[in-house]
């Protein structure tokens, strides 16, 4: 029996037994499905985050005071364990390593800010006019610390902040009292929504001195760097080590956290979460070839008389085997197909409800669910094809 | 040419030993009508499956056209199936879902046949089997009779030198089981050996060599001079 006839003949036989055929199809249809969607998912969230950590910053280092190595990055400085703070003098001395474009000193707080009879608590980011291009955050209006004004109280509102006090008018331009100090507004920022954390809509940016004045501080929260170029952030994370360890009388008390590491260890945690969603759906992949083997186990018993039939009229049992084998081949490679279209069908749709998530199915996901729904249903196949290849032939003809 | 020798084939129920055929000696030339009777359990269905390399016996020679062909093995005995021998059953075992050409097509397809050469051959059976305005019929549309022609169709597409009917008419009325006699002996006068198993004393005096089995063994053999 020839390779063609062997797929037309089974192929017929597969469309003769409708509704047990659709049936099948089904199940390994939507195994396949919950694989492309669910990656898609998976896949989505972590370009998500991965494009969230992008969006701070290009070749990004932080700088923070404390030991990583003796209480951890962050633990550290939460607790107040650093033996020495990070100044603005050490932020100077980082801007002149022959790595690093530019710096930005900042510190963190909270303030009551107020103008045009309105009142509000706000976040409080005290940094120079680097800042801005460092963390890749747009002026919609006006600008921030420009040549020449260095030094003058002047403030930065987010767009939220910005509609809220100045409803009817131009924000640039006005006065504004934060804390105890008066401030111009110089700028608004375009709106960026929720980023890392907090809200760039509701947040203000002041001098780095004034911030210092108002939370009556000589140390930073953190130095923000950005390395010349991708290849030189590992020669830049030493070079800031080796620099505060020299400033620190010889003590390793800051600690340098790169962008890529960062980007890196989401990246690897969401992958594997990833994997695990996929891995996961796989199981109804495995139930789906539970489903096949179950089936054509049935149908090997219903069609004994057939076989023993195929037998008298020359069938060899390879030929038996080969049929049976090519049936499950069939509703598998269809339930593959048409569970890859639905998943992909499902992705879109997981997209256009949330325009934000880019869930598109990786191609490994789909070449994947398709593989290993092709193998459930081989190995599906096994069993009941050997059955039907072994059966006697007299005994399946007198079968009534 | 059909030789047996020494053929013997036992079957076990509990502890008992039966046995089906008993040390059968047998020799069919080419071209003969055979008719094989006897009371059921007499083993006759058994000697028609091993003549028909469907059964194995446990000890004994089979030559089939000088050929020993006990000892073959499995895809080798399913070609001489394929190629030498054409069964006809008495519940026609056609298979449902396929139409009547596509039943008598199903041995062609199992030789690897070229699908054009094969229409050909289906073609020229339906026509000489009357069944050409049933070509697309389903088994379960058609009448006992053209069931069975249908099932005589398949068993002569490979062109076989030996047919084996089991029963031919047992199902069918009297006319249309003579008819069907009629077309089976029609093969034999065309050269092919026609082996029948049956019940029925007037369809197996038809045949020019009876067979008369009783207990696994061959009780008479007689050939009719008259044919």
């Amino acid at each position: 029996m020839t390779l063609t006839d062997t797929l037309h003949t089974s192929l017929k036989s597969v469309m003769s037994y409708r509704v047990r055929s659709l049936l099948i199809i089904l199940a390994m249809a939507l195994g396949v499905a919950a694989v492309v969607v669910l990656t898609a998912l998976g896949d989505g969230a972590r370009n998500y985050v991965v494009n969230q950590f992008s969006s701070i910053g290009t070749n990004l280092l932080v700088v923070l005071p404390g030991r990583a190595e003796t209480s951890g990055a962050f633990l550290g400085a939460v607790l107040g364990q650093t033996p020495r703070d990070l100044t603005l003098k050490d932020a100077q001395l980082l801007g002149r390593l022959p790595q690093v474009r530019r710096y930005a000193p900042l510190n963190v707080g909270a303030a009551e800010l107020s103008a045009a009879n309105r009142l509000r608590e706000v976040t409080v980011l005290g940094s120079t006019a680097h800042l801005i291009p460092i963390r890749h955050m747009k002026l919609a209006q006006g600008s921030f610390l420009a040549h020449g004004t260095e030094r003058s109280a002047q403030i930065v509102l987010g767009v939220k902040i910005a509609n809220e006090f100045f409803p009817r008018s131009q924000a640039v331009g006005q006065r504004v009292r934060l804390g105890d100090s008066r401030f111009l507004v110089s700028g608004v920022l375009a709106s960026q929504g929720e980023s890392m954390g907090y809200n760039t809509d509701e947040i203000v940016i002041i001098p780095i001195d004034y911030a210092q004045a108002m939370f009556n501080t000589t140390s930073l929260f953190r130095i923000l760097v950005e390395a010349k170029s991708h290849s030189e952030i590992e020669s830049a994370k030493q070079a800031i080590l080796a620099s505060l360890r020299q400033s620190h009388d010889g003590e390793d008390d800051a600690t340098v956290i790169t962008q890529d590491a960062i980007l890196n260890t989401f990246d690897r945690i969401l992958h594997a979460l990833t994997l695990a969603v996929a891995g996961i759906a796989a199981i109804s992949l495995l139930v789906a070839g539970i489903l096949i083997m179950n089936v054509m186990l049935v149908a090997v018993n219903q069609r004994t008389e057939e076989i023993g039939l195929l037998k008298a009229i020359g069938a060899t049992s390879t030929d038996i085997h080969r049929l049976f084998f090519a049936e499950a081949v069939w509703l598998t490679l269809v339930g593959a197909i048409l569970g890859f279209l639905l998943g992909e069908f499902g992705s879109l749709l997981l997209r256009l409800t949330y325009p934000q998530l880019p869930a598109w199915a990786p191609a490994w996901a789909a070449i994947a669910g398709i593989s290993v729904a092709l193998v459930t249903g081989i190995l599906a196949s096994i069993l009941p094809a050997s059955q039907a290849a072994r059966l006697d032939a007299v005994q399946a003809l007198s079968k009534k | 040419m059909i030789r047996l020798t020494a053929i013997t084939r036992t079957f076990y129920m509990g502890d008992q030993t039966v046995y089906a055929l008993n040390n059968i000696n047998l020799h069919i030339a080419s071209g003969e009508y055979v008719s094989i009777m006897g009371p059921s359990g007499s083993g006759k269905s058994t000697l028609l499956n091993i003549i028909g390399l469907l059964d194995k016996p446990d000890s004994g020679n089979y030559e089939l056209d000088n050929k020993l062909i006990t000892d073959l093995s499995e895809t080798e005995q399913a070609q001489i199936r394929r190629e030498k021998i054409g069964f006809v059953f008495q519940s026609f075992h056609l298979v449902p879902r396929l139409t009547a050409a596509e039943n008598i097509e199903l041995p062609l397809i199992l030789s690897g046949m070229p699908p054009a050469q094969r229409q050909l051959r289906v073609n020229d059976a339906l026509q000489a089997f009357e069944l050409t305005p049933r070509a697309h019929h389903r088994p379960s549309e058609l009448s006992g009779g053209q069931r069975q022609r249908v099932a005589i169709a398949r068993a002569t597409i490979m062109r076989p030198s030996v047919i084996l009917a089991d029963e031919p008419t047992g199902n069918l009325d009297h006319q249309i089981g003579a008819e069907v006699m009629l077309l089976l002996e029609n093969l034999h006068h065309g050269g092919t050996t026609l082996i029948i198993v049956t019940h029925d004393r007037e369809l197996g005096a038809r045949a020019h060599r009876q067979i008369a089995m009783r207990d696994g063994k061959i009780l008479t053999d007689q050939t009719d001079d008259a044919h």
